[in-house]
């Protein structure tokens, strides 16, 4: 759905992604993300714009967040992001109105919820995992010493043969 | 005709793959020697035609003949030759055959420099790659035919589109693809030992060179993609934890961990299934990264809807070979006996603990990239999952990796002393902490980054003092150590040089990411702008024309402390054929940092937006990476040693003297 606005040069990605911007179609719009007229006077509260909005995805994007697209909806979250911090807003205030506006897709680090949880657990699940088995692995190795097969007879003959070959 | 006799020419190697996937599989099954031998000449006649199809595209191309639909939808008769070379692959179609170019490129080396693999792993090796090759021939002639002419004939094409018409389109598609495909070869080893039921040391000998060739291509795709991402998007990024990106990444430190593990097996023969599973991921990986992204199903389900029989092709292929070689995978692997016995803590052990935090890492990377897919097809629910993801879960285990990383190569083989080795690695430890202090008092905040320096100095020293312990720097005399420098196996400095280019890499992301500064304003002629140590002020703006495009160039001029360094350039070109404009950035190298200029709105009253970074360190980023892949090189010229069937340790020695 959100691939079919927005416009080409917000959407491209050269790297990686050749074939898809050929197909990318529509007229590019000059323009860089964040615009002079945007920032806001007041530095701590520009800065604390600038780290929420990098947090915040513009949905009408490939996975770009407001602050680095230049599409006109991400204009429009950055200077609605600005508003609420001026009037006052803390920074989870601001995300939880976005939220409740536009639903969790909003967020580019979802939240840790249940629905969430096989995401958010799989790094730790998989390292602890893995170093079970590990040392499951080493443990039971060194327990159980790898008997040695005795060897066949055709093993015996060329075995005899290099030892008698050796110097 | 050219297009006919490269469709032509396809279709032929399309039989011969047919041949080369079954003739040689039952030679080696009944102990054929003519039928093995059917295998070499397909494998060599094969790349000679896929070449010949693809010469004849390029002519196509490069001869600007529209009456071919791929060029017409793809090229440009104004465009300059290099371009109208390079959009043969900047196509689905077109990159599709480049991809099997590759392909059959690696199955006839294979065919005629593998010559010390025994005669039935050879063949079936070169069957199992046949599989692979034949299957996509068959993709490229049903579905995504580059060949296809159209009556009438149109008098000009379509253009390529303006982001790709950079030279970043002639190597980073064509590196990323070696990569991708070089990992095939291990893939096909790993499922004819699994054919084979057999296994080991000089089966990792074997795969060896390969991996490293592979990798090597990888590492450097990636870093060039990350490259040409950075300059020619205009927001000064360089990794965005995109799905595409992440798709390159995951068969990069799947095959980061194969070739460590591949190690283990080669030396001590331990890790034999693990390694096997290994090449089976990795070539998997590498599928998906090439065709999950280019059918779209990654950053938008409806991509599928444009073609379907492409998208359901595709979905087969992924079906069939990773869930196949799985299958083979839990079938025969128990047939394969484990080997060596370590202590946890020795080099083995040091590897293995590698392969975890890589294979973890991949494992975060994958499903960042397909839970919201996953999740939407099950609950409808949307979400999204980006950077801030990945730098709070995979950030912290590279970390951990990294600290690991200068053990690894001091560790001794079957049980290793860790305590003597933190002794040996004192003199890193120093450096991190003064590079720590010192970055702490030069800069302060933000307080991760001193920590990201000490690291990467860390990893950096830690290569360093491989190399010395080695050669006995400091210990013995000169003329022993320049002795021992040269006697060092090539994989030895290979192993430093890699890790020595992961900790450039590091030092290269902090810098960029901790410490870079920005403006966003507005300037009028005359105007002046601060950054760091550098002024800059606007000039004037001006028209330009290239040869397929327009384009308003605007000049800043770069003083530092009053004098002048130079003169940027950023511009909109407007490319008419297409109707597009692109933002070309300007950027100014100051030894490994850079000054990076985007020009934004131009206003009607002669002001233009422009947005401007320092950027420190920040060429450090692909410096390590090419580092990186020259370690991979050196290590591959050690092939000599590599290839081959396990020699005594005497005879390596009076081997290893011609190589000095």
């Amino acid at each position: 759905m959100w691939t079919r606005e927005g416009n080409a040069r917000s959407r491209a990605r050269p790297a990686w992604r050749f074939a898809l911007i050929a197909l990318a179609l529509g007229v590019a719009q000059p323009a860089v993300a964040v615009q002079p007229d945007e920032i806001l006077k007041d530095a701590g509260l520009e800065a604390r714009a600038r780290a929420l909005s990098h947090e915040l995805r513009c949905m009408v994007c490939q996975n770009q967040s407001i602050d680095d697209s230049d599409a006109p909806l991400a204009r429009d979250l950055r200077v609605l992001v600005r508003e609420r911090l001026t009037s006052g807003d803390s920074d989870s205030e601001v995300v939880d109105f976005l939220v409740a506006r536009y639903g969790e897709f909003v967020l580019l680090k979802p939240r840790f919820a249940w629905h969430n949880a096989l995401l958010w657990l799989t790094p730790a699940a998989a390292i602890v995992a893995g170093a079970v088995a590990m040392f499951a692995a080493i443990r039971r190795r060194r327990a159980v010493p790898v008997a040695a097969a005795p060897l066949s007879a055709d093993e015996e003959r060329r075995l005899a043969e290099v030892i008698d070959r050796a110097p | 005709m050219n297009a006919e006799v490269g469709h032509y020419a396809l279709v032929l190697a399309l039989a011969l793959a047919l041949i080369q996937s079954v003739v040689p599989l039952i030679g080696a099954r009944v102990r054929d020697g003519a039928m093995m031998a059917v295998a070499e000449p397909t494998a060599l006649a094969q790349f000679g035609f896929v070449a010949l199809s693809f010469a004849m595209l390029v002519s196509c191309y490069v001869g600007s003949d529209f009456s071919v639909r791929n060029v017409f939808e793809n090229s440009h008769s104004a465009m300059p030759l290099i371009y109208k070379f390079t959009s043969t692959w900047g196509n689905h179609e077109g990159s599709m055959l480049l991809w099997v170019l590759i392909l059959s490129f690696f199955g006839a080396l294979v065919a005629a420099f593998a010559t010390n693999v025994p005669p039935t792993l050879k063949a079936t090796v070169l069957a199992v790659q046949a599989w692979i090759a034949a299957t996509f021939y068959l993709f490229i002639l049903v579905t995504s035919n580059p060949f296809l002419r159209m009556a009438p004939a149109p008098f000009e094409g379509r253009d390529l589109n303006p982001i790709l018409q950079d030279l970043g389109l002639a190597i980073h598609p064509p590196l990323l693809y070696l990569g991708y495909v070089g990992f095939s070869i291990s893939f096909s080893f790993a499922v004819a030992a699994l054919i084979e039921g057999r296994i080991d040391a000089a089966w990792a000998r074997r795969v060896r060179p390969w991996l490293l060739a592979a990798w090597m291509c990888l590492t450097a795709g990636i870093a060039m993609g990350s490259y040409w991402a950075y300059y020619e998007l205009g927001w000064g990024g360089w990794w965005f934890w995109d799905p595409v990106e992440n798709a390159s990444l995951m068969p990069w430190l799947v095959g980061t961990a194969l070739l460590h593990s591949a190690v283990v097996m080669e030396k001590r023969e331990a890790l034999r299934i693990w390694t096997i599973l290994l090449s089976i991921l990795t070539f998997s990986l590498s599928l998906i990264g090439t065709f999950l992204v280019r059918s779209g199903v990654l950053t938008s389900v409806h991509s599928f809807a444009s073609d379907p029989t492409r998208g359901i092709f595709i979905l087969a292929i992924l079906v069939g070979f990773i869930g196949g070689s799985l299958l083979l995978f839990a079938w025969r692997a128990p047939l394969l006996r484990q080997g060596g016995l370590f202590a946890p803590v020795s080099r083995e052990g040091a590897l293995v603990l590698n392969n975890l935090f890589l294979t973890t890492a991949c494992a975060t990377v994958f499903v960042g990239t397909l839970y919201p897919l996953a999740l939407e097809a099950l609950t409808g629910e949307k979400i999204s999952v980006g950077a801030p993801f990945f730098t709070s879960t995979f950030g912290p285990l590279f970390a951990c990796l990294l600290v690991a990383v200068p053990f690894g190569p001091l560790l001794a083989w079957k049980r290793g002393d860790l305590m003597g080795v933190a002794q040996r690695l004192s003199g890193a430890f120093l450096v991190a902490l003064i590079g720590l202090a010192a970055s702490f008092a030069l800069e302060g905040k933000p307080l991760l980054a001193p920590f990201g320096v000490g690291l990467a100095l860390f990893v950096i020293t830690g290569a360093v003092t491989d190399i010395c312990e080695r050669i006995g720097l400091l210990r013995t005399p000169l003329a022993t150590v320049l002795r021992r420098a040269a006697g060092l196996p090539r994989s030895a400095w290979g192993t430093a040089f890699a890790h020595l280019g992961l900790g450039i890499t590091l030092l290269g992301i902090v810098g960029e990411t901790q410490w870079g500064a920005e403006r966003i304003v507005s300037l009028k002629p005359g105007d002046k702008v601060a950054i760091r140590n550098y002024d800059i002020t606007f000039e004037r703006t001006f028209n330009r024309t290239g040869p397929n495009y327009a384009e308003l160039a605007a000049a800043f001029t770069v003083r530092r402390h009053g004098e002048i360094v130079g003169v940027m350039e950023p511009s909109k070109r407007n490319f008419a054929s297409r109707q597009m404009t692109t933002s070309e950035s300007a950027l100014m190298a100051r030894g490994v940092s850079q000054l990076y200029l985007s020009l934004g709105d131009i206003n009607p009253d002669g002001s233009v937006a422009i947005r401007l970074y320092y950027k420190p360190l920040v060429l450090l980023i692909w410096l390590g990476c090419v580092v990186m892949a020259f370690g991979g090189g050196l290590s591959l010229s050690d092939r000599r040693l590599r290839v081959g069937a396990p020699k005594p340790a005497r005879a390596k020695t009076a081997a290893m003297a011609p190589a000095e």
